[in-house]
């Protein structure tokens, strides 16, 4: 679907009008810019300190005291949602930044060479592919232990491909465009071109994929802290909070609720904002309308 | 209203009626938290082995008891030389494998020789190290001789790993298990559950079950609805977490927790700096909060311990008390090392709940007295590598679960690096004497001495958290060995 | 389309082989030694050196390699460490959870995606597509163990209506069986179905736009007619490789929620057997799961090349 995006040939004013009509666009980044709030608050204040254990107030339900109510160590279940989102934030944003970071020089200079280094590059690409990505990240925390990092590690190399893919299929749309043959006829080299006329092109499209990718890559950290694999304690993390929770779902059910929750509506928020962004900016968009 | 109440107390009546008109059951689903890999317990460490097949399937010489006393098994009666060296056993007679192989003398001979061999790959081969030779006198009659005096032989002998398989089906054990119990291997869904069924041909007392079915049940979440439902009627070790109480009100269920052989311990590195200064590991031990500890890791259901000594067993002395949990003094025990700032180091722990809980509470517990430990959760094949054999770590937790093993503390080079001459005479001497009120006396020395100088720091004994229908009668309370003895389990109605 | 067909070939068989040093290399370095696990705390180092000469683990690495391909290449794919039957037989008895399981999910989210696309595509930009659009929004949104969780919350713990968890295998009757994996499989099919059902309404909108859709419709086709008959099967392409993505990723995926209700399937072997360094099983299970990967792409570009010739050349 992405593909279809191009650059926006529009005032930047005309861009926000159509960004403040977008409803997925409002909600989605009202959502993700209370999310960001939260970590951030959770740096100078949470309800209750999530890193002291009091074992005397294990597995309340939700009170006055404890909203959330408290897990089978006696912590408070909302602070750890508020410092369990910086660790969520920080390994999809960094995993993302590492499949960008590889994964569009790869995926333009492709596209700018063209031949058999494209058709290696994209066998490659195919390689990561074939491997199942759930079962890779596992193998890699096995080979270098569960950890925060090592799950940023994991989820990163398989955004590589995703991004190179989206990079390359975005930079063969530009590259027969006349602004480009333009520019190699003024003589400059398929590196400048591609730094100076290819990326300011394909970013809107990179923006899109990000925020999918950033989606993806928290469900990804939730998905390997709750087999064990992810953040370890005393780092409260979502995932690890529902890993916990799963042995507990007669007793505590709390303690599963509410991390899910956070998990979903932080997933919805990026999701809706990046379909937010494409509507905006695809210009099909004005006749689905 | 009133209507309503008799047709339900009819309906109850004949519902009543009904079941007690069939006559006692005879089959017994059980559940177990972990899949053994294989079922030769003379091939493989995993404790499910020995869980499912000891006494059912496989039976050794001597056989443990409930209380862990040593009771005549595949042997019926032994006699002892007077310089305690020769062990001469009068077997069974009439005994059959399940593959309908007579049992013999020579059995006997070619299980130990097989488990003492030079390739041998049976996990307990330190119980063999002290046979010298095996004769089989005749078919009834087997000698065994000793390089010297062994307190514990007669023991070593019932232990799971000492099982007596045929010379024809040792090979084949792990996957079809050939032995003399009264039980069989029926099949074995793998991933989901294991059935044994009453072998009709078992020498001994037939059992009172047709069929027992093992089935594999991981954590709480899926025992307690397994339970209530009445899927599974048993469960020697339930993983109950939180949910105990649940059970423990229900009528229906009989809760017995009994005692383990697992002492759960904070192990230390004790070569490596600072952990080779007596008053850091006594900081440790001052700092840390066994009742916390109890609570998160074990639901307060594990009994504190102060030595390395289950309170089960005959000899333990309660040492509990001789470092309590005081911060004041665990910092001044930190300051005598020098270390009044505190140190960071790393805490490895295997992937079980009571060292994953229990290492969170340490971990915030030794943050009070300014040491900070980094905790890196490992799966058991490397703590086995790293930890146990390459002696890589600082600190970690685990329950070790053998039975009389409080002189793994004078083994040379075990992972503990601990060196104590005066306690390695002692259990040198505990080792060549069978007197037992002397070996009573060696062995509270032994505790004495661990708990002053802390190899380790003692957190519980593991319970046993024993479940079951209240109508079943004969399961184990406490574990001894790690086993589920069905031979006098029956339904009672 | 010889030619092609013949250059996907190899380049898919070329993919296997880089996959299996792959996986064989990963699987080297992974740290742990499964002789030592398998005999326990009491073993000496030379008991652990005979099972390692047993196993065959003390060979040169390239000998090694060279024998597991080889027999990879006559489907014999090494005997279990751990359990000591061969991997064939672990898979074949894995197989028959896993794949009813991801058949199941499939189904399950074809039948609840499908209606759902062309509903909202019929009322793009009304109440009802923003409604159920929104919906969708929300399940592409819900991890789906913890999704899972809820479900057995709901459904096990707290109505007993089935199994909280377990699979008492085939023989024990179809029903028991598909009972056991009804939870399971709603689990896995509400965010495929989510996704799908979004796929499917875009891809409608698409074609609904097009001159022939039209045409029918101002022949005066009725409305439904249009849309369930010419619209949608022009739909299908997109649909179905969407389709044969989340089969492979069925296959494959479900790891976790094998996990959470403890169905004896290839997810929960092949994460076992990495924690038990049961190496020969991982390698065996991974290639069989890349191998379906690369098949089920295969088979996607063929039906693409035979639908659509223009697409042979591009590819």
């Amino acid at each position: 679907m992405t593909a279809r995006i191009y650059l926006p040939e529009e005032t930047l004013a005309g861009v926000l009008a159509k960004a403040f009509g977008n409803r997925s666009f409002l909600i989605g980044f009202a959502i993700t810019l209370l999310v960001a709030a939260i970590a951030l608050l959770s740096f100078a204040w949470t309800p209750y300190d999530v890193t002291k254990l009091v074992i005397a107030d294990k597995t309340q339900p939700p009170s006055w005291a404890h909203w959330f109510g408290t897990d089978h160590f006696g912590r408070d279940i909302l602070s750890m949602i508020m410092v369990g989102a910086r660790n969520s934030i920080a390994v999809a944003l960094v995993a993302v930044g590492i499949g960008m970071g590889i994964g569009v020089p790869l995926g333009t200079f492709a596209a700018a060479r063209g031949g058999l280094a494209d058709e290696a590059l994209m066998r490659l690409n195919d390689l990561v592919f074939a491997f199942p990505a759930l079962l890779s990240a596992i193998m890699i925390t096995a080979i270098f232990g569960p950890g925060a990092v090592n799950a940023i590690i994991a989820i990163g190399i398989f955004n590589i491909p995703v991004f190179a893919r989206v990079a390359r299929a975005g930079a063969l749309a530009i590259w027969p465009r006349e602004f480009i043959l333009a520019a190699r006829a003024a003589g400059k080299g398929a590196t400048q071109i591609t730094v100076e006329h290819v990326l300011p092109n394909i970013a809107t499209l990179l923006l899109v994929q990000g925020t999918i990718q950033f989606a993806l890559g928290i469900l990804a950290e939730a998905g390997l802290s709750y087999v064990g694999l992810g953040a370890q304690p005393p780092m409260p993390s979502w995932g690890r909070m529902l890993f916990d929770a799963q042995t507990r779902m007669v007793t505590a059910p709390w303690m599963a609720i509410f991390p899910g929750m956070a998990i979903v509506i932080t997933v919805l928020g990026l999701n809706l904002l990046g379909d937010g962004i494409a509507d905006i900016l695809d210009p099909k968009s004005r006749r689905r309308r | 209203m009133k209507l309503w109440k008799t047709i339900l107390a009819a309906s109850v009546l004949s519902l009543a009626a009904a079941t007690s008109a069939f006559a006692a059951r005879t089959d017994l689903t059980l559940g177990i938290v972990l899949e053994p890999p294989h079922l030769d317990p003379t091939a493989g460490a995993a404790a499910a082995i020995g869980e499912i097949t000891y006494a059912n399937v496989f039976e050794g010489l001597t056989r443990i008891d409930d209380n862990g006393q040593v009771q005549p098994g595949l042997a019926e009666s032994w006699a002892v030389s007077d310089d305690g060296k020769v062990y001469t056993f009068k077997l069974h007679s009439g005994v059959k494998f399940h593959d309908g192989s007579a049992f013999s003398a020579d059995d006997v001979k070619f299980s130990l020789d097989r488990a003492r061999a030079k390739d041998s790959l049976n996990p307990q081969k330190p119980l063999f190290a002290h046979i010298t030779d095996v004769t089989a006198v005749d078919p009834a009659t087997v000698k065994v001789t000793l390089d010297g005096p062994q307190g514990d032989f007669l023991y070593d002998m019932g232990q799971v790993a000492a099982v007596i398989v045929g010379k024809a089906s040792a090979d084949g054990n792990k996957d079809k298990p050939i032995g003399t119990g009264p039980f069989k291997l029926d099949h074995w869904a793998k991933g989901s559950e294991i059935t044994l069924v009453k072998n009709q041909d078992y020498w001994g007392t037939q059992a009172a079950l047709d069929k027992a079915t093992f089935r594999i049940v991981p954590d709480a979440a899926a025992a307690v609805p397994a339970l209530l439902s009445g899927d599974i009627q048993a469960f020697a070790n339930m993983p109950a977490q939180d949910a105990l109480a649940q059970v423990q009100s229900d009528p229906r269920f009989t809760v017995v927790i009994g005692a383990t052989e697992g002492e759960t311990i904070l192990s230390i590195n004790n070569k490596k700096p600072p952990f080779d200064k007596l008053a850091v590991r006594q900081a440790l031990a001052s700092a840390i909060d066994r009742s916390a500890i109890i609570e998160a890791a074990s639901n307060g259901l594990g009994k504190p311990i102060g030595s390395h000594f289950s309170p089960g067993d005959a000899g333990y002395v309660d040492l509990t008390g001789v470092y309590p949990h005081d911060i004041a003094k665990a910092k001044a025990y930190l300051k005598e090392a020098g270390l009044e700032n505190g140190f960071s180091a790393t805490l490895k722990l295997p992937p079980v709940p009571y060292a994953r809980d229990g290492g969170q509470v340490i971990q915030s517990e030794l943050k009070e007295i300014g040491v900070d430990l980094q905790i890196i959760p490992v799966e058991w094949a490397e703590w086995l590598s790293q930890v146990f054999t390459n002696k890589d770590y600082d600190l970690t937790i685990v329950s070790h679960v053998e039975p009389n093993d409080i002189d793994i503390y004078s083994r040379p080079d075990y992972y503990f690096q601990y060196e104590n001459p005066k306690f390695n005479d002692v259990i040198k001497e505990l080792g060549s004497t069978v007197d037992k009120d002397k070996r009573l006396e060696l062995l509270g020395e032994a505790q004495k001495i661990l708990a002053h100088d802390v190899p380790a720091v003692y957190l519980f004994e593991l319970p046993k958290i024993g479940v079951w229908d209240a109508k079943l009668q004969g399961m184990w309370t406490n574990w001894p060995i790690e086993a589920d003895d069905l031979t006098k389990v029956k339904w009672t109605d | 389309m010889t030619a092609y067909l013949l250059k996907r070939l190899i380049i898919a068989a070329l993919t296997l082989v880089l996959a299996s040093m792959v996986v064989f290399a990963v699987m080297e370095i992974l740290p742990g030694d499964p002789a030592r696990l398998m005999l326990g705390l009491n073993a000496s180092a030379d008991q652990v050196e005979v099972l390692r000469n047993q196993m065959g683990l003390n060979a040169p690495l390239v000998l090694r390699y060279l024998h597991w391909a080889g027999g990879l290449l006559s489907l014999d794919f090494g005997r279990s460490y751990t359990y000591s039957v061969p991997v064939i037989d672990l898979v074949r008895e894995r197989v028959a959870v896993s794949l009813p399981l991801a058949l199941i999910a499939l189904a399950l989210s074809t039948i609840i995606a499908i209606p759902v696309g062309v509903f909202s595509a019929s009322r793009q930009g009304r109440a009802g597509d923003t409604l159920t659009m929104g919906a969708a929004q929300l399940g592409v949104a819900v991890p789906n163990f913890w999704f899972a969780l809820m479900l057995i919350y709901l459904f096990a713990v707290w109505l007993r209506l089935v199994p909280a968890g377990g699979f008492l295998g085939w023989s024990a009757g179809i029903w028991p069986a598909l009972k056991s994996l009804i939870l399971p499989a709603v689990a896995l099919a509400l965010p495929q179905a989510a996704i799908l059902a979004r796929v499917a309404r875009s891809a409608l909108i698409e074609v609904l736009n097009e001159d022939y859709i039209r045409t029918a419709r101002a022949k005066g086709l009725p409305y439904r007619t249009v849309l369930w008959r010419h619209a949608l099967r022009n739909a299908m392409i997109p649909v179905l490789t969407i389709l044969g993505l989340q089969f492979a990723f069925l296959l494959a995926g479900t790891i976790i929620i094998e996990n959470v209700f403890y169905l004896p399937g290839l997810g929960r072997l092949v994460f076992q057997a990495i924690t038990q360094r049961d190496l020969i099983v991982v390698e065996g299970v991974v290639m069989l799961l890349v191998a379906a990967v690369i098949l089920i792409n295969l088979l996607v570009d063929f039906s693409y090349a035979i639908v659509d010739p223009r697409l042979r050349g591009r590819q």
